[in-house]
């Protein structure tokens, strides 16, 4: 919270170079495959505190940029993270929810099983992690799935399980977080609390996060920032000066716009 | 060598106390018995990720794999048949888990590819010269005539394998779930698969000659595919498979004394059973 409180009266006069409170610096991502460039020459910067909207149309490379800053496909271009002391301090730890996690829902292996794979190297099949316990129930009320603990991976609803994998990514506690918006199997009331836990982690953990959103309504309510991807950054700025710019409107159509300026 | 024929000596005599059964009279049975209770847990262990991975006909391979090990063992001779067979075993493990990341075929398609190969090449190296009876007793396996020195490699197998699992377990566990998730989480995809493999090469290795080439690989998924039809967590999922090797090792060992059968497919039996069993079950386990 003081981070918070500390860090942010110097947000106007940094502007895009910072130099003075954390940030993650994307400068020149590429990738191909093959002959096919999928994005070129990515820039962005994303400071702690701040959600950044990805949107775009399909294909447009938007899951490839989040598992290019993975580092899980081959990419032109580095990564800075600064932290709030202006220190270059290497790699972030980065948390990722993915869009959709396929698995076989026959899997005997609870919620409490995943979190305790992903925390220790205490082989999950001997020990019974009792110690864990609190710790893992921590993070799953952070995102208010407490009583989900003892559940079956497969028994899960979409929007149950996009919850436990926000909780996941969030221990360690990550300095960038990057997230897919699922696209189906998720209702709208489950979409919209995944939404607000996220607006509330944003301003009480303080850390950068990275959203693709399909949802013009939500970006509008939630992100600080937008950026419209097409195979490059077609248009970054604040969500009204993005989703009303010419670019969005011819890339993703009109009517959501209309009703975004209906609302 | 002299050492070691002492202790099995002082094993059978606890043995004869503890156990005071007709049909573990004979010391070839004793032998069986010591076997069953070093194999049948590592294959509990073992099929829990082999079924969670979907890895059934990858086990299916490495028992094909073995076979050709088994004729170039005899054929070249330059290490014992026990130690050709395993490095033979590992490297097929190696080169099948390599091709599938590098290659964009279908795991199904490159494991299909291998296991064809191997068993061919094992065939015709087997059959040169007519001597293929000489091998026949691979197929079936015959677990009664394992000898003291062959237990105590079986033990240290064992020993090997346990601690392994306790190493890279909960990595294979999120590779289990989703490979490409587990990357994200920082997991070496490759390694961690590729380390599974040699266990199971090396377990069906030193066992194939006990257990058969025709059934190594049933072991290797029926008491997973059993015990998951009615756990719901990991510590449930192994207890369960472990307990259903074990019970079906030895009451197929027993069955097969007292009806002259082959041991291997008795406890494959016995373990079949228990998954028709379990299945019928799920319905009130699994909701």
């Amino acid at each position: 919270m003081l981070k918070h409180i500390w860090h942010h009266p110097r947000k106007e006069n940094c502007g895009e170079d910072c130099r003075n409170f954390c940030c993650t610096k994307i400068e020149h991502f590429g990738v191909t495959a093959g002959d096919l460039t999928i994005f070129a020459d990515v820039n962005l910067h994303v400071h702690c505190g701040e959600l950044t909207a990805l949107i775009g149309p399909n294909g447009a490379g938007k899951s490839t940029l989040l598992r290019a800053i993975l580092g899980e496909v081959r990419h032109t271009g580095q990564l800075h993270y600064v932290d709030a002391k202006g220190k270059h301090t290497g790699a972030p730890i980065i948390g990722y929810v993915p869009q959709y996690l396929r698995f076989d829902v026959s899997t005997p292996t609870s919620v409490k099983d995943i979190f305790a794979a992903c925390l220790t190297s205490a082989p999950v099949w001997l020990f019974n992690r009792r110690r864990l316990a609190p710790r893992i129930k921590e993070s799953l009320a952070r995102v208010k799935a407490e009583h989900l603990m003892e559940r079956r991976l497969g028994a899960l609803s979409g929007g149950e399980l996009q919850r436990v994998l926000l909780a996941l990514a969030l221990d360690p506690l990550p300095d960038l977080l990057l997230l897919d918006e699922p696209v189906s199997g998720v209702d709208q009331s489950g979409l919209k609390l995944f939404y607000e836990l996220v607006g509330e982690l944003r301003a009480k953990e303080d850390m950068a996060i990275i959203l693709i959103s399909h949802d013009l309504d939500m970006v509008k309510n939630y992100a600080d920032k937008v950026v419209l991807l097409n195979k490059k950054v077609v248009a970054a700025g604040t969500p009204e000066v993005v989703l009303q710019s010419e670019a969005t409107q011819k890339l993703l159509g009109l009517p959501s716009i209309e009703r975004g300026q209906a609302q | 060598m002299i050492e070691f024929t002492f202790e099995i000596d002082m094993v059978y005599r606890v043995m004869d106390s503890l156990l005071p059964f007709a049909w573990l009279g004979h010391a070839f049975m004793k032998n069986a018995f010591l076997a069953v209770l070093f194999i049948t847990p590592l294959f509990g262990l073992l099929s829990t990720m082999v079924v969670s991975n979907r890895m059934a006909f990858f086990a299916d391979s490495l028992g094909h794999g073995a076979f050709t090990g088994i004729a170039l063992g005899a054929l070249v001779g330059i290490f014992t048949p026990r130690t050709s067979l395993i490095i033979f075993s590992l490297a097929f493990a190696f080169l099948i888990t390599y091709i599938k990341n590098k290659s964009r075929a279908s795991t199904d398609t490159v494991i299909g590819v291998f296991s064809s190969t191997a068993i061919a090449l094992g065939l015709m190296l087997m059959s040169r010269g007519g001597n293929f009876n000489k091998f026949s007793s691979y197929l079936i396996g015959d677990i009664l005539s394992i000898t003291p020195d062959e237990l105590g490699a079986l033990a240290l197998v064992f020993v090997v394998v346990l601690i392994t699992w306790g190493i890279i377990f909960n990595k294979l566990l999120l590779l289990s779930i989703n490979s490409s998730w587990a990357r994200s989480r920082g997991v070496n995809v490759f390694a961690v698969e590729s380390f599974f493999a040699a266990l199971v090469a090396v377990v069906v290795a030193v066992s194939i000659q006990w257990v058969g080439i025709l059934i190594i690989n049933s072991l290797l998924v029926l008491p997973a595919a059993a015990a998951r039809n009615i756990t719901g967590n990991v510590r449930q999922y192994h207890a369960l498979s472990v307990i259903i090797a074990m019970v079906s090792g030895f009451s197929g060992l027993i069955l097969a004394y007292y009806l002259n059968m082959a041991v291997g497919a008795t406890i494959v039996a016995v373990a079949a059973l228990c998954f028709f069993v379990t299945l019928l079950l799920k319905p009130q386990f699994v909701k």
